[in-house]
Parts: structure tokens; sequence; C-alpha cells
């Protein structure tokens, strides 16, 4: 039920973006949902791609570090008050969250949010128990 | 010019008189040498068994030269000449990887040194009148305590002011008329640029000379520093494992240091043959230190590149003037006036273990001053899709780099990839500093 997200560790230099989405786009990649987290000198891109064993595996040949993690995928209405309602949700049953973004699905009127939880376990217990929407493809 | 004199009577003594000293010195320094469990064995592979074996000064060349593995191999007493209870100070120098390179001082050491310190402060024309702001690192480090001593010995208002802050140490100029400064020549160009920044008076200012040492700097860096501060530069060379600064030191003239020779024997040899090069030619300095009973160093390998002079100075002193240092003949930096070693820097990278094994070293400058970058790789064995634990290894490598050199360098985290592979001769360093020599 969850959902496999890839990160790539990049310098912050001029190209390496550029790069880093034409390995994926010369193999045919689509990318879903897309964070860039960065720190003084380095940053972390986050993906969520139609094919992740096929992009892993060109990124790595391509010589990128980069590492597979699983993450929550959690479709919600795209209106006002849903986000804060999980949120309610996962701070009432201490599903604790280390990052999220989000992405609109593009069809119909949702939105999918993408959590990085600390527990992944637990994470997968309470958005199961609680019948949440969860994707485990994009 | 009138040239003044702290000891006339040795700086301007005959060249007979001078040698026949230097003999007497080099036996007794021998004799020391003998007594220590380093040294005898060295000295005996020589034929050397008791001072008497030295007939001449040509028979230095007899001995056995030192480095700074030999340092590294007696850490911590097995050079020092004397029983423990009459040495009152020790000082240290990075060695190339952990032990640090060690000197120690009897109380009469402590006094020959802050003698021949104020010779070469009165040398340059300063007196007691004069107030001495010393911006140089104290603490295990030479250079600040030092000038501190000799100055103090020439009698000038010593403010021990250390480096960094400039705000303060303008404060410092100002409040208390600061006349002579001591600082490495990449922070004297950044008082100044720092000056106007602040908007600081040079008219407020009393500042009439500086002395620059502990880093090199071409002629060219000294007449812009005097240029821009209004002020005169000295020259000064020394190094930790022959006291500190104090070696040599340039005169009222300001055309090259004299060696302050019935305290150091010196040689210029070619540092690959390790012959005699003629005087005027460019070699590597060798120095034997003759001013000091506790750690006694014979044929000290210094790596500093350098020359004599073959006129004798206008200021009738009879000691011989060595050229400003022309470079390293190892790979030794120099960064804001702090000797680094690239093997420090391995060693720390070495001992992380999540630290891979490519690293590159960058030393560039940043204004006046160095900067220091280490880069090191991150791989997929320590990429957990989370900056923090990231953060903290960069964090943990620059805290062990900066115990380790003394220099806080900036750390950064790089691709995979993107370094010199570790086998072969990889270029681990690279410095775009321009080259001042």
């Amino acid at each position: 039920m969850d959902i496999k997200q890839i990160s790539v560790f990049l310098e912050n230099n001029a190209g390496r973006l550029a790069k880093v989405t034409r390995t994926m786009a010369d193999a045919g990649i689509n990318i879903r949902a897309i964070s860039i987290a960065d720190t003084a000198d380095f940053g972390i891109l986050r993906v969520i791609v139609d094919r992740p064993e096929v992009a892993m595996k060109a990124l790595v040949d391509d010589g990128f570090t980069a590492r597979m993690t699983d993450v929550l995928a959690v479709e919600i209405p795209d209106v006002p008050g849903a986000l804060a309602q999980v949120m309610e949700l996962f701070q009432q049953t201490e599903v604790n969250i280390e990052y999220l973004y989000a992405s609109l699905k593009g069809n119909r009127d949702k939105a999918v949010v993408i959590f990085k939880v600390q527990d992944i376990e637990h994470g997968r217990r309470i958005v199961h128990e609680k019948g949440l929407e969860v994707l485990d493809k994009f | 010019m009138r040239y003044q004199y702290w000891d006339e009577k040795t700086e301007t003594m005959p060249r007979g008189e001078l040698e026949a000293l230097q003999l007497d010195a080099l036996r007794a320094a021998v004799a020391r040498a003998l007594g220590t469990t380093y040294n005898a064995p060295r000295l005996a592979a020589a034929g050397i068994r008791d001072s008497s074996d030295i007939r001449s000064l040509d028979d230095l060349r007899r001995l056995p030269f030192t480095t700074k593995h030999d340092l590294r191999e007696s850490f911590p007493y097995g050079m020092l000449a004397v029983p423990k209870e009459e040495v009152v100070r020790l000082h240290a120098s990075s060695g190339t990887t952990g032990v640090p390179t060690t000197i120690y001082f009897t109380r009469k050491d402590i006094s020959r040194w802050s003698s021949n310190m104020a010779r070469s402060i009165f040398a340059s024309g300063c007196t007691s009148a004069d107030v001495f702001q010393n911006m140089i690192t104290y603490g295990i480090f030479t250079g600040g305590l030092g000038l501190h001593y000799g100055a103090e010995k020439v009698g000038m208002l010593v403010i021990p002011a250390g480096p960094g802050n400039t705000p303060r140490q303008f404060r410092m100029m100002r409040d208390y008329g600061t006349t002579v400064v001591h600082s490495t020549p990449s922070f004297l160009l950044h008082v100044q640029s720092k000056m106007i920044e602040e908007g600081i008076d040079r008219a407020d200012l009393k500042l009439r000379k500086a002395f620059a040492g502990a880093e090199p700097y071409s002629e060219d860096t000294r007449r812009r520093i005097e240029a821009l501060l209004d002020i005169d530069v000295y020259n000064s060379y020394g190094l930790s494992e022959m006291n500190g600064p104090g070696v040599a030191f340039e005169c009222q003239a300001k055309d090259g240091m004299h060696l302050w020779e019935d305290g150091y024997l010196a040689e210029i040899v070619d540092p690959d043959t390790l012959e005699p090069v003629p005087d005027g030619t460019v070699g590597e300095l060798v120095l034997t230190i003759l001013c000091r009973e506790a750690s006694v160093i014979l044929r000290y390998r210094t790596r500093d590149l350098t020359a004599f002079y073959t006129e004798p100075c206008a200021c009738g002193r009879t000691h011989r003037r060595i050229h400003r240092i022309k470079g390293r003949t190892d790979d030794m930096l120099i960064i804001n006036g702090v000797n680094v070693f690239p093997s420090q820097i391995e060693e720390v990278i070495m001992s992380t273990r999540e630290a891979g094994n490519n690293y590159l070293i960058q030393v560039e400058k940043e204004g006046a001053l160095d900067r220091l970058t280490v880069k090191t790789e991150v791989g997929p064995e320590i990429f957990m899709d989370d900056a923090r634990p990231l953060n903290a290894l960069r964090e943990r490598i620059r805290h062990a780099l900066q115990a380790s050199i003394s220099i806080n360098p900036k750390v950064e985290l790089v691709e995979s990839g993107s370094l010199p592979v570790a086998e072969g001769k990889a270029k681990r360093v690279v410095d775009t500093r321009p080259r001042d020599v």
C-alpha cells in the first residue's frame, strides 16, 4: 500500500538538476511528483515516478547516488481544510512526519500528498484503520 | 640612515670571530646531542663520539641531517638534552601527522630567544617608546609569545591582542596609540580593507611599522601594504623547530633578512643532492640551532627555499642575509599563517568511517584572507534520503579538522565520482591563490 520514492543526492552546482532530469527523460520515465530540499551546499531531489526500478537503474548507471524509500501517498479532496484534517488525524495517532510534498493528480478534484513518516509500519496501519485513500501506484 | 644595534658587538662582529664563536657553540651542541637517546647512536654512526671530533666548521657536514620525521620518531623526549626539571616551556607545531613537533626550552633558552627577538625588533628601528600590538596567534604556536617577549625586552608597551576581531583591533590601535603591529601579510591587507569599510581615519592612528611573517609574500605585496597603510613593513623569518620567529629579520635597510649566525649555523643545499649550493643560488635552508640547550637539533632540513645575499648589508651587520622564502620542497600549505600538511587532513578523512576514500583540498583567496575547503564524497553507503545525518557528518569532519589543524575549514559534501579517485597519484590539493613569490 505504500509507494516507492527515489531520492537523489545533488551538489548545489549549475546543471545538476538539468542532468538528473535528462537521465530520467532518456530512460522514458514520467515524473509524477517532485520536491527538492536544499541545504547550504547540497540538495536532495525526491521524485515519484511511474517506473521506479527503471528510473533507479538509469540514475545509478549515470553515477548518481540515489536511494529508494517507502512513502505514503494519500489522496485527499482538493478543497480547503482537507489537508488540515489529515494532519490532525496524524497528530492524534502519533504519525510523525519527516517531510511531505504534494502533487495534483490532474484528473477529478483530488490532490495527492506524499508523506515520509518516521515509522512507516505505524503509518500504514493508521491510514488503513482510518480508511484514508492511499495510492499504491501513480 | 642611522642604524641602531641592540647588541652592536655581536651584530657587527668580524666574520673570523663570529666563526670561532660558532665552532665553540657547535661543539657544545654536539656534546649535548651525544647525551640524548635519539642522537647519540646517529652521531656514532657518523663517526662522532665526542665533541672534540668536530675540528672545524667544515665538520658540520659530517653530521646527519634532521627531518620532521626524526622529530616525530624522537617524540616526546628523545632529543631532550637537559633533565626535565630544567625545562620551563614547550612549544609545538603541526607535524605531518597527528604527532606534533615539540620543542623544549630552559629558562636560559627563553632568555636567548627573547634576546634574538629584541635584537630583531630593535634592528627595524623600534625603541622603548613604541606601542606594540601583537596581532598574531598566541598559545602553543611560537609567533605570539616570541615577539611578545622580545618586544618587552626592548621595553615597548606590548598589547597581546592576538589575531582576528578587526573592529576591536582598530579600537585598541586608536585607544592605546599603537605604533607597531605584528601580523601575517594577509591579515594586514584584510585590516586595510576593513579600515575603509568601517570608516576608520588613518590620521587617527599612529601606526608606523609592521612586522609581517608566518607566511610567504612577495616584494610587491610588501609595497602594496606599505602604500595602502602608509607604514614600513619588515619581513620576519622563523620556524618553530628553530624557536620560532627571530631566526632572521630585516634591518632598517629592508633588503633581506639577517640570519643571526651566533645563534644558528646556516647551510643552503641542493634539496636533491644535499650538497651545498654557491652563495646566491636558491636551495633548501638547513639550520643547526646553537642558542638552545634543551632541544638540540642539528642540520634541520627546513624545506624552505631561499638564497644567501652575496653582498654585505649597508647597515654594517656581519650576519649574512637570506632572501624572502621562495617556496617549499614539500607539500606543506601555509593557510593564514598556519602550517598545514595535506597528510593531516587525509588522516582525519580516513579516520571518519562514513567519509569516502576520495577527498579534495582547495585553498583560495577570499578577500585578503585564505579559505580552506575540504570536499568529500557522499556515496550510497551513507546516503539515506535524509539531510540531517549528512549535515551531522559534515560538522563532525569540520570539528575533527579544526582540532587537528587549528584552522576552521569549510567542509563540502559532493556527489560520488566527482573527485579524483583514491588510486595512484591523485591530485588532492588545488591551490588557486595567486602565486606571490
